[in-house]
């Protein structure tokens, strides 16, 4: 008999090592998240998969599953807090949609529609950051890293590479690559590369591809992030 | 400017990684030292770094970008840091810190132009029982006053190495106002470690657990529990046990000495004072838990502790307490390697040390698993701190029952309090748990009418004069060790102000909640201090405060509203009497943020101001 | 109300308009509610889109009238209870009219990226205002005099750009750039109609 974990009163079984992300995600089970991407190690960095299980709040993405856990997610005040974080996210950073060509297919973005954000709220930090158009073929915008290492974590993994690290600290925190310039064109980065492919947001994009598909006709301009990354929706 | 360049880099470093040999772990300790030379880390030294170590170049600068001591562009030759605590600013900090920026030109937080000194600020540096304090090129300052800071000029301008400045400028005092079982009685070196091979481990185990002795960072986790899950645990590798030399299962004992928490400073006296107990406490858990080896990881600003540490480290071992078999028993080997810390608050979080000395940044680790099973490097390891360290020594020599029946029953034996703020007497003082308030303010001379106390730092509790009759146990106020006073008619809302500016400079920077949450918390309350703030900014703080306790990552993060909230229940006076108006208010001055305009078009009418 | 609006956690409800979606003509027996509609530092691409509304204008002209607006040229804001406010705030003047609408309008609205976030102009926060200024006034072509205007008529800029939350409160947000001439038909109905506005996951757009 498979063992089970309750996620707002459904029931949904898990495979011994499963997180409780995993498990939801088996299972059709929508959690909001940004930094986590089933392909790579669990993060736990962005926080917006925050779940309460037997009444203590958990990232969801590195909590082992447990035999009979009570996990609540999609509630008032967890769907308020992820918002929250999210408006953080938008605030701290210089994400300014209309003029970004991942707009449509971005996960922050989404996760903001998805969380019905209507505003930033907090005030803006406008910070100083740096992009990098050095490379030939792959653009590095600062302003839009959110700090959710897949890149860092894909060129380690993946590409066998380290292109990517983090630097700084706090609300210092900056994403620096691999070269004694600090540009993104000295560094072994190839557009193959999977740390070109799994930037959530517009940070890391591919040089000549933006309008490939109309606004408007993106990823989540139609479907919620939750039917895309739970396959669900027309079905 | 010559600093930039350093053609002869790989002549300074050579010597510095041959030193520290080929082990990453070892990058901190390094760059520290590089630092100590270039006065910065230069990118030259980072690849060379990089490539002796075998690690991406990206990994050490992202350590060097971490941590607060290091800099990946010059410092000054002379770098003062003044200790930011509230208690150095109660005495004058601000004032003093403008003082010597004056008197050698230069702005705080710059460098001067001719790259002679830098002036700017720094987390508690552990010295608020004789503050203001500072730090000159990593050394500490006390007692600083007009006086001394015309010295110190002096001394930088006619560029005096730091070594030869009068020692009376360093002086750091233990201040010792009361003693109990650990400051207070005598300690042979070695009698804990021979009562345990006596015992034999497991029955010294089994004392530790019986004497229900709690770990003294402030947590509070029963000691036996994690030495007894980390015997329990081995780690493995492709299907084998990964041992050490010695062919034991490798276990590792660590001593947290990163005393970060402001206000927080007894550890520093029993490193001062107190070695032996520490080290012993650190040996009979090697003992116990089957570790062969042990790290002291050392906070950067304790820095000035580091030789005299090594020297009682030497003596252990010269005196058969340290090293291969130990007082002649042939199966106990155990040795003590001192890590520095760089300037990193986080990395008292016993994951984020463990980073810290696997040479990364100080990040705190996704748990399960816990160190206990997966710490250093992956092995078994044990990290407690400096003074449960200390106990567990004093248990082993004297048995549970002794030690249980000190303090209360859920929190047993004594506990050192740092006193520091508006009292007569600041310092340490060492009660059985269970003291009231009340008792340790009489004690240490409380000036006027205490009115607010800080238990356990910024991290801790804020209690209000009604709460003076609480008692310093697990069970009512648990502590790290701090104790601020704060007089009637001290500015709490600073207070809580400083503590916040401490948590957003501190936060790692990894989890959304506290990257951001402490960096709009510190806004917040910098625009209620500034005149700015509404009543919908406190309901902000508040919604924070929820947002930071709930989704952070680690303690750090959840802790770092406490200040705030507790400012904004327990004394909310001390807060509406800042707000100017209930009133929406700009977020931002208006009219200030149009300065820059008015100065590049040189306008002063009417429509170039709001 | 108008004094105190600024202290307002939620607007005072509006004069009720019809119900329903359909707008009803047969409105002349209610007050008409009273529009003002404004453009900061925005390119008017919102203004645009709500004549994007199409044939829905007729009906909606039976229940509003507008005061401050583009589409009126009135130039001052009298006692008004929507406001619509398009654009960041970029400079001084656009305090004076942000000020001048939340002390007119029962509700204020900021509608589109720029009044939300600052937007496309937003962009220039990264820059240093010296250099904007030698850039446009003294590099680029096209000026005769090549020195920085100091005539007190041009309005004087800030530092940076900022959304008009920062400047005054404001009730809600309608986020788009620019919301599609739908979200703002479904926004404003809701509004007319005393509905907490809800835009449909397809209108709720930050492009």
């Amino acid at each position: 008999m498979s063992k089970t974990i309750t996620i707002d009163e459904l029931a949904v079984p898990f495979k011994e090592g499963q997180t409780i992300m995993d498990a939801a995600l088996a299972a059709g089970v929508y959690i909001p998240h940004l930094c986590h991407n089933p392909e790579f190690k669990p993060h736990g960095s962005c926080k917006l998969c925050t779940v309460n299980v037997n009444g203590r709040n958990v990232a969801s993405c590195t909590l082992p599953a447990v035999e009979g856990q009570q996990v609540l997610s999609d509630i008032e005040e967890l769907n308020a807090d992820r918002l929250a974080l999210t408006q953080m996210l938008f605030v701290e950073g210089n994400h300014l949609c209309p003029a970004c060509e991942k707009t449509g297919n971005c996960q922050l973005q989404a996760v903001a529609y998805y969380l019905g954000m209507m505003s930033p709220h907090y005030n803006h930090f406008y910070p100083q950051r740096e992009a990098d158009a050095s490379h030939h073929d792959v653009m590095l915008d600062r302003n839009r890293c959110i700090y959710c290492e897949l890149c860092v974590r894909a060129s380690r993994e993946v590409d066998g590479k380290n292109v990517f690290g983090l630097s700084g600290r706090g609300i210092k925190t900056l994403l620096v690559v691999n070269s004694a310039s600090g540009l993104l064109g000295d560094t072994d980065l190839a557009v193959t590369d999977k740390a070109v492919q799994v930037c959530p947001t517009g940070a890391i994009l591919i040089k000549r591809h933006g309008y490939a598909v109309p606004i408007g006709q993106r990823v989540f301009d139609h479907i919620t992030i939750k039917d895309v990354q739970t396959g669900g929706g027309d079905e | 400017m010559k600093q930039f360049e350093f053609p002869e880099i790989s002549r300074i470093l050579t010597p510095i990684l041959a030193r520290h040999g080929g082990d990453a772990s070892r990058l901190l300790q390094v760059l520290l030292e590089v630092q100590d030379v270039c006065h910065f880390i230069p990118s030259e030294a980072i690849d060379l770094i990089a490539a002796h170590f075998g690690v991406p170049r990206v990994n050490v600068e992202g350590v060097v970008g971490f941590y607060s001591f290091l800099s990946t562009r010059p410092v000054g030759e002379y770098r003062l840091l003044f200790s930011g605590n509230i208690t150095d600013q109660m005495l004058g900090k601000d004032e003093l810190m403008q003082y010597l920026c004056n008197k050698l030109w230069v702005e705080p937080g710059k460098v001067s132009e001719d790259g002679l000194v830098s002036i700017g600020s720094t987390s508690c540096t552990g010295m608020c029982d004789q503050g203001p304090a500072a730090l000159i090129n990593g050394w500490p300052l006390t007692k600083l006053d007009h006086n001394r800071l015309d010295l110190i000029a002096e001394l930088i301008r006619s560029r005096k190495p730091v070594a030869d400045w009068p020692a009376m400028l360093f002086e750091v005092v233990d201040n010792i106002h009361r003693g109990d079982v650990l400051l207070g009685q005598p300690f042979e070196p070695g009698a804990a470690i021979r009562a345990t091979l006596a015992r034999g481990a497991k029955e010294t185990l089994v004392e530790v657990d019986k004497s229900n002795l709690r770990g003294r960072g402030g947590a509070g986790f029963k000691t036996a529990s994690k030495w007894s899950l980390c015997h329990a645990a081995i780690a493995e590798e492709d299907g084998g046990v990964i041992c050490d030399v010695g062919g034991h299962p490798e276990r590792f004992i660590v001593c947290n000495a990163d005393e970060g928490e402001p206000g927080t400073f007894k550890d520093r006296v029993l490193l001062n004072s107190y070695a032996d107990l520490v080290f012993e406490g650190m040996t009979v858990g090697a003992r116990v838990v089957g570790a062969s080896k042990g790290f002291l990881y050392l906070r950067g600003e304790y820095r000035y502790l580091l030789q005299q540490l090594e020297a009682v480290l030497k003596r252990r071992r010269e005196a058969g307490l340290l090293g291969e078999t130990i007082l002649g028993q042939a199966d106990f080997s155990f040795d003590i390697e001192i890590h520095l810390g760089a300037g990193a608050y986080i990395c008292g979080e016993e994951s984020a040390l463990i980073e810290s000395l696997e040479g990364k940044r100080g990040r705190p680790r996704n748990r399960p698993p816990f160190p206990v099973t997966s710490g250093y490097k992956g092995r078994p390891t044990v990290v407690d701190n400096v003074e449960t360290f200390a106990c567990a020594a004093k248990i082993a020599e004297k048995g549970a029952a002794w030690f249980a029946a000190i303090g209360t029953a859920q929190s047993t034996g004594t506990k050192l309090i740092s006193v520091s703020g508006d009292v007569a007497r600041p310092g340490i003082y060492e009660y059985p748990f269970g003291v009231t308030v009340s008792q340790i303010l009489d004690d240490c001379g409380a000036e006027g009418r205490p009115y607010a106390v800080q238990v356990s730092g910024p991290s801790g509790t804020t209690i209000s004069w009604k709460e003076f009759d609480r008692k310093i146990a697990f069970e009512d106020l648990p502590t790290a060790g701090a104790l601020m006073v704060f007089r009637r008619k001290r500015d709490l809302f600073q207070v809580a102000q400083n503590f916040a500016d401490f948590f957003a400079h501190e936060s790692c920077g990894f989890c959304t909640p506290c990257r951001v949450g402490t960096e709009l918390q510190k806004k917040i309350m910098s625009k209620i201090a500034s005149g700015y703030g509404t009543a919908s900014d406190l309901e902000e703080l508040k919604r924070l405060g929820h947002i930071l306790k709930t989704m952070s990552h680690c303690g750090l993060g959840s802790s770092a509203a406490n200040p705030v909230l507790d400012i904004l229940e327990k004394f909310p006076d001390m807060v509406e009497s800042k707000l100017k108006a209930f009133a929406f208010k700009p977020a931002f001055d208006l009219d200030g943020a149009l300065a820059t305009a008015r100065t590049i078009t040189g306008r002063d009418d009417d429509w170039a101001h709001l | 109300m108008s004094e105190q609006s600024d202290r307002s956690p939620h607007p005072i409800p509006l004069p009720q308009a019809g119900e329903g979606e359909a707008v009803s003509p047969a409105g002349d027996a209610l007050k008409k509610i009273r529009i003002a509609t404004c453009s900061l530092a925005g390119c008017f691409g919102c203004h645009m889109s709500f004549l994007d509304i199409d044939e829905r204008l007729f009906g909606l002209i039976e229940l509003v009238e507008f005061d401050r607006s583009p589409l009126t040229d009135i130039k001052r804001c009298g006692p008004c209870d929507v406001g619509i406010v398009e654009g960041g705030v970029c400079n001084a003047e656009n305090v004076h009219v942000l000020k001048e609408f939340r002390k007119n309008c029962k509700v204020l609205v900021a509608i589109g990226a720029c009044a939300i976030n600052g937007g496309v102009p937003a962009m220039r926060n990264n820059i240093d205002l010296w250099d904007c200024f030698q850039e446009v006034y003294c590099y680029e072509g096209g000026l005769e005099c090549g020195q920085i205007p100091n005539d007190p008529e041009l309005p004087l800029p800030f530092d940076k750009v900022h959304p008009i939350s920062e400047v005054v409160k404001v009730d809600y947000f309608l986020p788009g750039c620019p919301p599609s001439g739908d979200a703002i038909w479904k926004f404003l109905t809701d509004l007319l109609n005393g509905r907490e506005p809800k835009l449909d996951y397809e209108q709720l757009h930050f492009d």
